[in-house]
């Protein structure tokens, strides 16, 4: 179906699902009990799983398939972010252009970026990125602030020209991001019981990118275009005495991704109109080669799972305090809830970024594969329980 | 005329004279092989035959057309294949994808962007494939990653991408080197093999006189860069010249 193998078809047909149902699937807890602060359906966390998971499956197709560890991705999605937010103020508030435009001006600014920085290979080629993105990230804190609004960031403001749909809205506020008259911040609440499950029309847009995009991955790791990125990655030396230019193969790559990124970025804005220098720091561009080595690189869900643990555990995690863990262990004596909590502490908060570190270093050192192969191994258990199956081999892009 | 001709060619590593003068006519379907002591050149001449160093003077003609200056992928594209001392095949590939990537270079050139086909589907490369496994009997191995072969079977299917590019030109630097004795007679069967069913010219850097007899037409002797001489084995084997500079240190 769609041009994919059976396998393939049933993974895509897994993540559709997942994707369409996961404002249920997200909310497992009643909205009065206690667990309710662990659901993760909630539009902007939900919004941010699906376009985090964009950046990654981009970033995936260039490090997973052929190992240019790019460490400068967050500039693209930078780029796209302002190029998104210069569209609602010039053009207008649909969302539509200000994708397309965060795209292709992410697009071309990788095109410039890959060109010189692929011209070296391994650590070269990170730092080299890693340069560029550090560079853009300073010249749109400092010298381009006539085009980023520095620190401030590019915000709308009622002075915009907005040729195509007028400055403000009908009431005189800032207007909203819409998909043709649909308010991306639109929602419909349903209640089940106790259960409260909501279904956003922002959400349910970056649903529908996020699907293309892991279609897209899907066509690509199966093309002859996705066989070369890999023989890059195994031995470029053979491919050029193989008659192959490897250049071209890995800037079309480069290119792709930044394109993802952009898209990624493009969405962020539409959500949320506002984009910041901070968004193409070094931090964001680590962020993303974590997600995919979390997930599992070269692998097609990886990338996915490995952005949706991330943005669960930043936004869940640091939302628990003190208080919270004193009513958790208030079962216990003082003195030992006291200790508990103090143990429990610097993992929460602000200190979230340490359990990830913790999740991140286990998943390296016991699960080098990542999510997924975490999912292979329990697989493979129940698989053993059955003795007349065979154990299938383990399929190199899965 | 030869398919490839080397005039004049000199390389220098600092004060270290690699080649020096270096002559070398190979004639089309024959198989030539170079000899020579350590040290004396060989993988410094066929570096600069494929691309990889460029001579300090001379020229290398290939069918024609001057080779020096073009990139290794683009030298590769005129008709020249190339196998290593060690083998250099895509470990983390199947067998079969090994095989496919040479022969898509072949038919669609140094870049071509087909993102969205599907690999297998593509029924022209996935016969020439099968074919290609067929002619050096690999086809059970097809879905073996490269990397977990043996040693003779890398050896194999590194042959088999050369010739799956129907090359005009196969280099091969010391195909046998670190092979047991069974590994290298089959290498040279192999050989015979591919010599016998199509039209190929062959260019063999050797350390083995087992080999090198049994497979070359023509033999150049080189010695400290410079060739000592040219001939057929029968002659080269009696050659007092190179009996001092070579072969009396190794048995023939």
């Amino acid at each position: 179906m769609l041009g994919l193998t059976k396998r393939d078809t049933a993974l895509f047909a897994i993540v559709v699902a997942m994707v369409v149902f996961a404002p249920f699937i997200l909310n497992p807890f009643p909205a009065a009990s206690p667990m309710a602060q662990f659901n993760a359906g909630y539009p902007d966390l939900m919004q941010r799983f699906l376009i985090f998971g964009i950046f990654a499956i981009g970033f995936n197709i260039l490090f997973g398939l052929t190992g240019y560890l790019s460490f400068g991705h967050a500039a693209f999605l930078g780029t796209g972010s302002y190029a998104g937010v210069w569209m609602f103020k010039l053009l207008s508030m649909n969302v539509l252009p200000a994708i397309v435009i965060a795209v292709v001006v992410a697009g071309l600014f990788s095109v410039l970026i890959g060109y010189i920085s692929l011209r070296r290979s391994g650590i070269y080629f990170s730092i080299l990125t890693l340069a560029f993105a550090q560079m853009s990230y300073a010249l749109a804190y400092s010298v381009l602030t006539p085009i980023t609004n520095g620190e401030t960031g590019l915000q709308l403001s009622l002075n915009d020209p907005r040729i195509l749909d007028g400055a403000a809205a009908a009431d005189g506020s800032l207007p909203v991001p819409n998909f043709f008259g649909i308010e991306m911040r639109s929602s419909t609440e349903l209640y089940f019981g106790g259960w409260e499950f909501t279904l956003n029309a922002g959400y349910y847009l970056c649903a529908v990118f996020m699907i293309a995009a892991f279609y897209v991955s899907i066509r690509i790791f199966r093309s002859p275009f996705g066989m070369m990125l890999r023989a890059v990655k195994s031995n470029q030396q053979r491919m050029n005495y193989t008659g192959l230019n490897s250049r071209p193969y890995t800037l079309a790559a480069f290119v792709i991704s930044g394109m993802f990124a952009g898209l990624a970025g493009g969405l962020l804005v539409a959500m949320d109109p506002l984009a910041g220098a901070e968004r193409m720091q070094w931090t964001r561009s680590g962020e993303v080669v974590l997600m995919t080595i979390l997930g599992g690189m070269g692998t097609l869900i990886g990338p996915v799972l490995g952005a949706g643990l991330i943005k669960y555990l930043e936004n869940i995690l640091s939302k628990i305090n003190d208080s919270i863990l004193h009513q958790w262990f208030s079962l216990f004596p003082d003195g030992l809830s006291d200790f508990l909590v103090f143990i429990v502490h610097p993992f929460i908060g602000k200190g979230w970024n340490l359990t990830l570190g913790l999740v991140f270093m286990l998943v390296v050192i016991f699960l080098p594969g990542g999510l997924v192969q975490g999912g292979q191994k329990i697989a493979a258990l129940f698989r053993r329980r059955k003795p007349d199956q065979p154990v299938s081999v383990k399929h190199p892009a899965e | 005329m030869g398919i490839l001709e080397v005039n004049n060619v000199s390389k220098r590593f600092g004060g270290l004279k690699a080649l020096d003068n270096v002559n070398l006519n190979v004639m089309e379907n024959t198989v030539h092989a170079i000899i020579g002591p350590n040290g004396a050149g060989k993988s410094t001449l066929l570096n600069c035959l494929i691309g990889k160093l460029m001579p300090d003077t001379g020229s290398v003609m290939f069918d024609g057309q001057s080779v020096l200056g073009r990139k290794p992928h683009e030298i590769n594209q005129m008709g020249i294949s190339r196998v290593f001392q060690t083998p250099e095949i895509f470990g983390d590939l199947t067998v079969f994808e090994n095989v496919m990537i040479p022969i898509f270079a072949k038919r669609d050139g140094a870049f071509a962007l087909h993102a969205f086909s599907r690999v297998l589907n593509d029924a022209d490369i996935v016969m020439r494939t099968e074919a290609m496994l067929e002619d050096v009997d690999m086809q059970d191995k097809r879905h073996a990653n490269a990397a977990s072969l043996s040693r003779g079977d890398k050896r194999r299917l590194e042959m088999a991408m050369c010739l799956s590019q129907q090359p005009k030109l196969l280099l091969l630097d010391e195909p046998t080197a670190g092979m047991a004795r069974a590994d290298t007679n089959n290498t040279i069967d192999l050989l015979k093999e591919i010599k016998a069913s199509r039209d190929i010219t062959m260019c063999i850097i050797e350390h083995d006189m087992h080999v090198v007899f049994s497979l070359a037409e023509r033999i150049t002797v080189l010695a400290q860069g410079t060739p000592l001489v040219e001939d057929t084995p029968e002659n080269i084997k009696g050659h007092p010249k190179v009996r001092e500079a070579y072969l009396g240190e190794a048995q023939v």
